[in-house]
């Protein structure tokens, strides 16, 4: 894994083109190198081999319930915010197969899935998400029984952060602690100077790889002005977060409000479509599903993502236990804000704002989180739109 | 009867009641025994007694039609069994038959009745006590109800 | 994890609706060694995996036990179970009965329905060392007399002169001789010490509340009842997400809990 260190390593700065070396020299290694392109109106998280696929010339502007692709004259490679789904879909997978059955004689065989993927080189990746991996690091690599294929995928995973230069609409990774500069968990972190005719980037490496693969591009000591100005532009993008959500006290007065009006309000609106939880990089819920072909001889179980807004997800043998929507969502904002507390030490969110901008009524968790703050649970404090 | 006032003052039903309200009940009490398959009173019949069980098994029963006779709850040591004496027009609406060998306390009802009319202390620390077995009884036939056992398919 | 795998060894029906099977390594034998309350999760091929309490006794770990209700697809398909066949077994895993800390005690085993399933480990260990325990009373309440489970043993066990057990139904049918009530009613009958005992109660959780809270109106201190839950398991150990309740994983910071530890959950609702 990533190897953190708390005090800077020596800065460098590179310029565009050592970008390029380094994505080949990433993908000599073997890695599969995946970064943020335009694809279906939106800037994702794709295979990226040149950094002509890098989305300048274009930002996100997302907001509760909105996404669009604006122009961007900054030429910034890296203006935008955050792609709709995170990298948790590459270390762990929509959709795998656990093992397959075979039929043999009167019974049966089981076979293991062995996982194939190449390492994988994640290039962009943001002070949040890397907050959401280490997240994901507790829940699925700690106790008895780690998950091998996040594991396997994990360790492998080369990740070249970039530092945030804008904060976003829907963003509060401020508030979360999570950001927006990141401080461990990369190979190598970047942040992007971008502006009067300036295009550079200014470089740190966060672990040995990182440091071998870094010192093989492009580069020359970074000045104190260089520096200077990547570091105020993170600062800067500190102090313009979209959303902000007051943490102190927080897990105790979700705990506090298990039933409150505010969960009836949240419910008439929540369709209960899962796309808060399908964007979300922490979420790490699934489900299984065994299938069989026509013969019956072939079984295989998949493992899936799931959501606890599904109405089955909580299905025991006659019927979900939290059937209505106001449950439903209670126990997935309860568990990012609250009771992830309890299980793992921390908050369950990063604030990289994505439930938000891709809830498609809107709700905005910042909002919902900050009605609980009344002096008495009667009193909700109903923020101003 | 003195020999039943220390049967009496021992049961849990009864614990705590002052000695001069304990010995107005003793004045309408009396032993009774049935054996195994004894009605100990049937539906539609007048309520004189209300029962304090001491040993033994009563079930509570309802004749159905097409089902015959069917048991909805049995009682036993420690328990009182009957109610319908406190409430007019004081009939009995199920049956009651010891399905073993039951020893009791019976309390003549209408000697009750008068006692706790002339002195209300005693009527209210009876009705108390009986307030309390009602809700008892009424929680455990509303769970009873539910068939938390059966299968929701 | 890959489940191992067993071959049924045995079954027998119990009730209409629930079989006991006995479960053998299909390759190899070894003891399978578990703490009473420990569930398993079994796959039946092709159709799914549930999660099962074991049923047998922890000091006879050479034959795996599982009693199961058909009430779903893998359930009903485990209905028809021969000798032979065979099925996946993933654990134990879970945390089981204080069997342990309830030495020196009087102890307390309230069972409804397949409730008495999870407990019977339990009773076993009880009576294996049964010089460790003050008195031993079980408690066990069913829906009729045709579902009671593992008749014959609790009639043995009834037998014992050692033990108290008690049995009710909700409701009697034709020719039923024997308690009639919700199981909370034996409470008052049975002899246990309120001050010195440890409940285990298992069973559908609005048994479990009621019989809880009777024994806690009867002084038995919250920390000393213990109470098996129950929710949706896919992966059985704590990845998944299916089994949270409030801010406990059943299937890795339960199934047994103590009551002081979850009677908040108990009473909210769709939680």
């Amino acid at each position: 894994m990533n190897d953190a260190t708390t005090e800077r390593r020596e800065r460098i700065t590179i310029e565009p083109a050592a970008l390029q070396q380094l994505i080949d020299a990433l993908q000599a290694d073997g890695y599969r190198v995946l970064g943020p392109v335009v694809g279906n109106g939106a800037i994702v998280y794709d295979d990226l081999a040149s950094t002509d696929q890098l989305p300048a010339g274009k930002t996100d502007q997302q907001l509760p319930g909105s996404y669009r692709l604006v122009p961007d004259e900054s030429g910034a490679w890296f203006g935008y915010t955050v792609a709709p789904q995170s990298w948790k879909r590459h270390c762990y997978p929509p959709v795998t197969r656990l093992w397959r059955a075979e039929r043999k004689g009167t019974g049966f065989a089981l076979v293991a899935e062995t996982d194939a993927s190449p390492p994988m080189a994640f290039i962009g990746v943001r002070a949040c998400d890397i907050a959401a991996m280490q997240l994901q690091d507790r829940v699925l690599l700690q106790g008895p029984h780690a998950d091998p294929v996040y594991r396997h995928r994990r360790q492998r995973a080369f990740v070249v952060a970039v530092n945030c230069g804008e904060a976003g609409g829907t963003c509060f990774c401020a508030s979360m602690g999570t950001g927006p500069q990141v401080t461990s968990g990369f190979d190598i972190a970047l942040t992007e100077v971008a502006d009067d005719g300036r295009h550079y980037f200014v470089a740190e490496t966060g672990s040995d790889r990182g440091a071998a693969v870094l010192g093989g591009v492009t580069s020359r000591p970074a000045t104190v002005e260089d520096i200077g100005t990547a570091d105020a532009i993170v600062a800067r993008a500190a102090t313009h977060m979209g959303r902000a959500v007051t943490t102190d006290g927080l897990q105790e007065r979700l705990a506090r409000n298990v039933e409150h009006p505010r969960w009836d309000r949240v419910a008439q609106r929540c369709l209960t479509c899962a796309n808060c939880t399908m964007v979300c990089p922490t979420c790490f819920c699934t489900t299984v599903d065994d299938q069989t072909d026509l013969s019956g001889a072939h079984a295989s179980r998949l493992r899936t993502w799931d959501s606890c807004f599904n109405l089955d997800f909580s299905y025991i043998h006659g019927g979900s236990v939290r059937p209505s929507p106001y449950a439903r969502y209670r126990q997935w904002l309860t568990h990012k804000f609250s009771t992830w507390v309890d299980q793992f030490g921390t908050f369950g969110c990063v604030g990289c704002g994505r439930c938000i901008t891709w809830c498609p009524v809107g709700i905005d968790v910042t909002e919902e989180v900050r009605a609980f703050s009344g002096e008495s649970p009667a009193e909700p404090v109903v923020a101003s739109v | 009867m003195h020999t039943l006032e220390p049967i009496l003052a021992e049961h849990p039903f009864l614990k705590g009641l002052r000695q001069e309200h304990l010995e107005l009940l003793v004045g309408c009490a009396s032993n009774v025994r049935f054996e195994a398959g004894a009605f100990v009173f049937r539906q539609g019949q007048e309520a004189n007694h209300f029962y304090i069980l001491r040993d033994g098994k009563v079930a509570v029963e309802l004749f159905a039609p097409q089902r015959g006779a069917v048991a909805i709850d049995t009682y036993g040591e420690g328990d009182v069994l009957g109610w319908s004496w406190l409430i007019p027009p004081y009939h009995w609406r199920f049956d009651a038959r010891a399905i073993e060998p039951t020893r009791a306390i019976s309390l003549d009802a209408r000697c009750m009745r008068t006692k706790c009319e002339n002195d209300h202390d005693l009527g209210y620390e009876l009705m108390k006590r009986f307030a309390r077995i009602i809700e008892q009884r009424l929680d455990a036939t509303r769970w009873q109800l539910l068939d938390v056992y059966g299968v929701r398919s | 994890m890959l489940p191992d795998l067993y071959k049924v060894q045995h079954v027998r029906r119990e009730t209409d609706d629930t079989i006991t099977f006995e479960l053998g390594l299909a390759a190899g034998r070894q003891p399978f060694r578990f703490s009473a309350g420990q569930f398993n999760m079994l796959y039946v091929r092709g159709i799914g995996e549930v999660p099962i309490s074991i049923s047998g006794d922890p000091g006879s770990p050479e034959t795996l036990v599982h009693t199961t209700r058909a009430v779903g697809a893998v359930t009903r398909a485990m209905r028809t179970l021969k000798v032979g066949d065979m099925l996946g077994v993933r654990g134990p895993f879970g945390v089981g009965w204080p069997v342990e800390q309830a030495v020196g005690h009087d102890v307390l085993v309230v069972a409804g329905g397949i409730g008495l399933a999870p407990l019977r480990p339990t009773v076993y260990q009880l009576l294996a060392n049964r010089d460790r325990y003050g008195k031993v009373v079980i408690l066990y309440g069913t829906r009729t007399p045709a579902d009671i489970l593992f008749r014959k043993e609790v009639e043995a066990w009834r037998a014992r002169l050692d033990i108290e057990v008690y049995v009710t139904v909700d409701r009697a049918t034709e020719g039923w001789r024997g308690n009639v009530g919700v199981v909370t009613k034996l409470i008052p009958r049975a002899p246990f010490d309120r001050t010195r005992t440890m409940a285990m109660i298992c069973g559908p959780e609005i048994m479990m509340r009621f019989t809880a809270l009777e024994l806690e109106r009867r002084g038995v201190e919250t920390d000393h009842i213990y109470l098996s839950m129950e929710r949706n398991m896919k992966c059985g150990i704590g990845l998944c997400g299916h089994c949270q309740c409030g801010a406990t994983f059943i299937c890795k910071d339960g199934p047994v809990f103590r009551y002081d530890a979850i009677r908040g959950l108990l009473s909210q609702r769709e939680i």
